[in-house]
């Protein structure tokens, strides 16, 4: 029978802080600017040029440091790391590996058993992240463009405590959420804002030493780290089961192939020469800077379901969505708060906001209607100013437009009639033109009247409110 | 009087008493470059029409009344490691022969906002890594007393382009010596103030725990104009220090009484030329006539300093200097196939012997196994040095030795034995470990009539009692200048 | 000569300094660094036990600046010192 293994593995998380300047210059970090416009000497290794710690990096690091119940190093230095390649204009990386920011922390995670367990943090390190590099095929060459070289990165490096992808997966969505509540990243796989490199080995079950690990990188989706990891595990099951070594190396996952290759260079030394970087000076946290940044802390999802239910008072399923991500919650809080009406905002969120996110491949990161408008577009209802369906007509716009709706309402003519006159007209229409409905009705097919409603609201261009539409036509048809 | 006779200061107060113009001065500079240069090498860059664009700015400003201070339309010179906006910026290498920055450092800035006029870019050692100036790549300075010597490095253009004539006053850098060596071998005033007191924004990195830049002068007034124009607390440079001291000019008195002065015993074994012993023995006794109090004292650790030093400084070096790759500015080797390939020739080729050496140590130093017995070792062995240096100067107010154990040596001797030249910063060195002050002033001829430098080392933050003394002195032994040693 | 630098050690700095050294060079460069590091062994004289590091001189600390963009579009000067370049980046050897 063949042997039982267990597979041991660490993360890697880089994650790009939502700061509005680079990590030692005053570039700006946006993207979509065209290449090397977001530049200058300092983010591009010029002769001379200095850098600057920007203050709100090491904010937002302290912070995910708290929150993930870290010990916070009260003297922190930046060290260089040093290495060529072209995305790295300086041929170093200023990153921090003899004192970084954080250590020693860990975030609880629920395993597939059903209970919880903590995988533990080893360290959180402020670093600079790299530019782009562009094949060019026509001129046979690449290209650099320095944009993103600068951009604030924080590496988050666990402890090798998780056993199955599904872990993996639990612990990067807890990260994912702590960092998105804390507004310190918006941490998109997709788009590399969030990036987990995956250190994994495999052991026989029940042993205790550590099998010998891989480093696995270009991971882009929560799907692409499962098909690695489980890719992984088993090239290395292989090798062992033939009675081969795992080879200690860094791979690169192919996820289009499913498979891994290793690129080793007799000119990538992989020896860093770490030092000091003699152009920063110390970071020191004072005992203030602490609790300042401790009180500061937004309130997580544990406590805000708990209040959800307290306060609001919807079901339990909506708050587990609306409270599974950032942006959602705010919406959420963001509407009541100007509408009063939490059922009714979680009604928008749970039912047409999620229809519509599905419908159209959106992530709850990249919602942007406004919360204004949507308070806007329920007090439109409420008032009777449109109907139901006009509603969800006019919110698919703003969905993708985040239109002002009462504008949006009043252009497009979608008003609901309240013209008795009018709709008396219209119903004497429809009365005259369907005798037969008339006749069933009046026999008493109580399901005809819903025919001459339709015809009504018809006639009306959608704009009438049904319920006086159906009294209108039951006191006509009475007479 | 001659315009190229005055100093600085002096000419500054001529243009605005209207005697002469800052037209006039680049115009007298650029005749002694026309006569000179041909002989001693002080430039790599020359901006003749430009120095002429912007004299013709600052006179018309200073006429106005907008400029008014003690370096309003001089004609200057920066070494060639000192960025400049618009005019090309070498580091006396290849690699960087056809760089133009597109912003200038900020002592640079703050000296043309005191109203200097840049005349060019002066020769310097390769990336500041060398002791003679012969380690450019285009070609040696030679020293103006004596052009069969080296004018000292690595800011032995600035030095030698102050002592001809061809400006009134240059920025130099200083890393371990490289202001107050070759001011000592050129008999001007050279001084490097407290790390952190001149911005290092746009001074293109050798060491950068250790480089500032500072001034060399003619005199020790114009050493203090200038350290006071250039000084500023610079939000660029994270270890720019903020001060409140900076009125260095403040302190040019002559008065020295009850401060106490310490002759390192450590200074004047073995190895240092007898002529400038005397010299620099006989400089005490003219400041202890003055009142000053001398004291013979043990230092300690000096020989320490030598290897601690090229141990950060090379480390230091090995990782500032990767950033000259072929990619973005600079040289790149014309035939190469693939990325690595073009590294390796782009940076072979375009970087010198000296520089090479330094980069291969300090790569060595920090690779993995070796950083904790050599890197880690030279921090500690700093922090030594730095404890030696606290005491030293809980006992004293300054510390009196030498610049340099000799004279100016001859071209071409010196670069056969790397380590032998390293040991002619012996000095000079510790004080840039400590991130001390430390100033040379001409204190007399030797028998081939080279000059010799004294040097004045000061606790952090003393420049000002540095500059007291060094004014004093300079005082007391009367004129010290080509012209004047020449017409005699 | 305490410190003998073979020619494996020349071979594996010259891939970390990005240098390629000519025969010559790299016996004089053997013969150099064994002498510098002869002579950088004499810190091994003092006992540094207990010592600190020191990599900055002065106690300054927590220099900051605050997240405000401050740059503007400056590619044409950035571009302007490039040895090669196309569509507005630098131009570099294919890297596979």
């Amino acid at each position: 029978m063949a042997k039982e293994y267990e597979t041991v593995i660490g993360l890697e998380v880089h994650v790009e802080l939502a700061t509005k300047t680079k990590i030692f210059c005053g570039c700006s970090t946006a993207f979509g600017g065209a290449p090397n416009t977001h530049t200058c000497p300092v983010c591009t290794g010029m002769p001379g040029s200095l850098p600057v710690l920007n203050k709100q990096v090491l904010e937002y690091a302290i912070s995910v440091g708290i929150a993930t119940n870290c010990e916070i190093t009260r003297y922190g230095k930046f060290d260089r790391k040093n290495y060529f390649y072209p995305d790295n204009p300086q041929n170093y990386q200023i990153s921090q590996l003899y004192l970084p920011i954080c250590r020693n922390g860990g975030v609880e995670i629920e395993t597939e058993a059903g209970g919880k367990k903590v995988v533990g943090i080893h360290e959180i390190h402020m670093e600079e992240d790299a530019g782009k590099l562009l094949h060019d095929e026509w001129e046979d060459c690449s290209l650099v463009d320095y944009n993103r070289s600068g951009v604030p990165l924080i590496e988050i490096v666990s402890e090798p405590d998780m056993r199955s992808a599904e872990e993996v997966i639990a612990y990067l969505e807890k990260l994912r959420l702590i960092i998105q509540y804390l507004g310190a990243s918006d941490c998109k796989l997709q788009e590399g804002s969030m990036r987990a490199d995956v250190n994994l080995s495999v052991r026989e079950a029940g042993t205790e030493a550590f099998g010998t690990r891989t480093e696995m990188k270009n991971l882009n989706s929560f799907k692409a780290i499962m098909r690695a990891i489980e890719g992984e595990r088993e090239r290395q099951i292989d090798l062992l089961e033939e009675g081969k070594a795992v080879i200690q190396e860094t791979r690169r996952w192919d996820d289009a192939k499913g498979e891994s290759y290793v690129m080793r260079s007799k000119e990538d030394a992989q020896d860093y020469r770490y030092f000091p970087d003699p152009d920063l000076v110390p970071v020191v946290i004072s005992d203030e800077m602490l609790e300042d940044l401790k009180s500061r802390q937004p309130e997580f999802r544990t406590d805000k379901m708990a209040r959800y239910k307290e306060e609001y008072g919807i079901p339990d399923y909506d708050i587990d969505i609306i409270t599974g991500t950032k942006r959602m919650a705010d919406l959420f809080e963001e509407t009541v708060a100007i509408c009063g009406q939490p059922k009714k905002v979680s009604n928008w969120l749970m039912g047409e906001t999620m229809r519509l996110m599905k419908e159209k491949e959106v992530d709850a990161e990249d919602l942007h209607f406004s919360p204004e408008n949507l308070a806007k577009l329920i007090a439109l209802v409420d008032n009777k100013a449109i109907n139901g369906s006009v509603a969800k007509e006019v919110f698919e716009v703003m969905f993708e437009q985040d239109i002002e709706p009462e504008q949006y309402v009043e252009e497009k003519g979608l008003k609901t009639v309240h013209d008795e006159g009018a709709l008396l007209k219209a119903v004497e229409e429809v009365i005259a033109g369907n005798p037969q409905s008339v006749a069933d009705y009046r026999g008493g097919k109580e399901k005809a009247l819903g025919f001459l409603v339709g015809q009504t609201m018809k006639a009306m261009k959608g704009k009438a409110d049904p319920a006086m539409v159906n009294r209108a036509l039951r006191e006509k048809l009475a007479e | 009087m001659n315009l190229l006779d005055m100093t600085a200061v002096e000419l500054s107060a001529a243009i605005k008493d209207g005697k002469t113009t800052a037209v006039d001065a680049v115009r007298a500079s650029l005749e002694r470059i026309e006569e000179k240069e041909a002989f001693y090498h002080c430039y790599i860059t020359l901006d003749r029409e430009g120095a002429l664009a912007q004299a013709q700015a600052v006179q018309a400003r200073i006429e106005k009344g907008e400029l008014s201070g003690p370096l309003a339309g001089v004609p200057m010179a920066a070494k060639d490691n000192l960025c400049t906006a618009g005019m090309l910026t070498t580091c006396a290498s290849k690699i960087l022969g056809n760089f133009v920055p597109t912003y200038s450092a900020e002592a640079v800035l703050n000296l043309q906002k005191a109203g200097a006029v840049i005349l060019g870019k002066t020769n310097m050692d390769e990336f500041a890594m060398g002791s003679t100036t012969e380690t450019s790549a285009f070609g040696e300075t030679k020293n103006p007393w004596n052009p069969a010597h080296v004018p000292g490095g690595s800011s032995g253009g600035s030095a030698a382009a102050v002592a001809a004539g061809e400006c009134f006053y240059a920025l130099g850098s200083d890393t371990g010596g490289s202001i107050r060596q070759p001011a000592s071998f050129c008999g001007v005033v050279g001084m490097k103030p407290t790390y952190g007191t001149i911005s290092r924004y746009g001074l293109i990195a050798y060491g950068s725990s250790l480089d500032q830049i500072g001034p060399l002068a003619k005199n020790v007034a114009d050493c203090a104009a200038v350290l006071e124009a250039a000084a500023s607390h610079d939000e660029k440079d994270s270890t720019s220090i903020e001060r409140k001291d900076m009125d260095f000019t403040a302190a040019l008195a002559e008065d020295v009484k009850g401060m106490k002065i310490g002759i390192p015993r450590d200074y004047f074994g073995e190895g240092l030329d007898k002529e400038v012993k005397e010299a620099v023995l006989q400089a005490a006794k003219v400041l202890e006539e003055k009142g000053a109090i001398v004291e013979e004292f043990d230092l300690s650790l000096v020989d320490y300093a030598i290897p601690a030093y090229y141990t950060i400084a090379a480390a230091e070096a090995s990782s500032n200097l990767e950033r000259f790759d072929g990619i973005k500015y600079g040289y790149r080797t014309a035939d190469y196939e693939g990325l690595h390939p073009m590294y390796k020739k782009t940076r072979s080729e375009g970087f010198g012997e000296e520089v090479k050496r330094r980069i291969m140590l300090g790569s060595f130093v920090l690779s993995s196994g070796y950083y904790d017995a050599y890197y880690l070792k030279a921090l500690k062995v700093k922090a030594l040095i730095k404890k030696a240096f606290d005491d030293a100067f809980a006992e004293y107010d300054v510390i009196l030795g030498p610049a340099a154990p000799t004279t100016a040596p001859k071209l071409g001797e010196s670069l056969a034995d790397p380590l032998k030249m390293y040991l002619g910063d012996i000095y000079t060195i510790a004080v840039n470990l400590a991130g001390l002050p430390g100033i040379s002033v001409p204190c007399g001829l030797d028998s081939a009539g080279l000059p010799i430098g004294l040097q004045l080392i000061g606790d952090c933050f003393q420049e000002k009692k540095l500059l007291r003394m060094a004014y004093t002195y300079e005082k007391a032994r009367g004129v010290f200048s080509k012209a004047e040693k020449e017409a005699r | 000569m305490a410190n003998i630098i073979d020619d494996e050690t020349i071979e594996y700095v010259s891939i970390l300094a990005k240098l390629e050294l000519s025969k010559e060079e790299r016996e004089q460069a053997k013969k150099d660094m064994g002498r510098m590091l002869d002579y950088i062994d004499k810190l091994g004289e003092l006992d540094t036990e207990g010592v600190e590091p020191m990599s900055h001189v002065f106690p300054v600390q927590n220099v900051f600046r605050e997240d405000v963009v401050t740059n503007s579009d400056t590619r044409e000067q950035l571009l302007a010192n490039a040895p090669e370049q196309k569509d507005g980046m630098f131009m570099v050897p294919r890297i596979v």
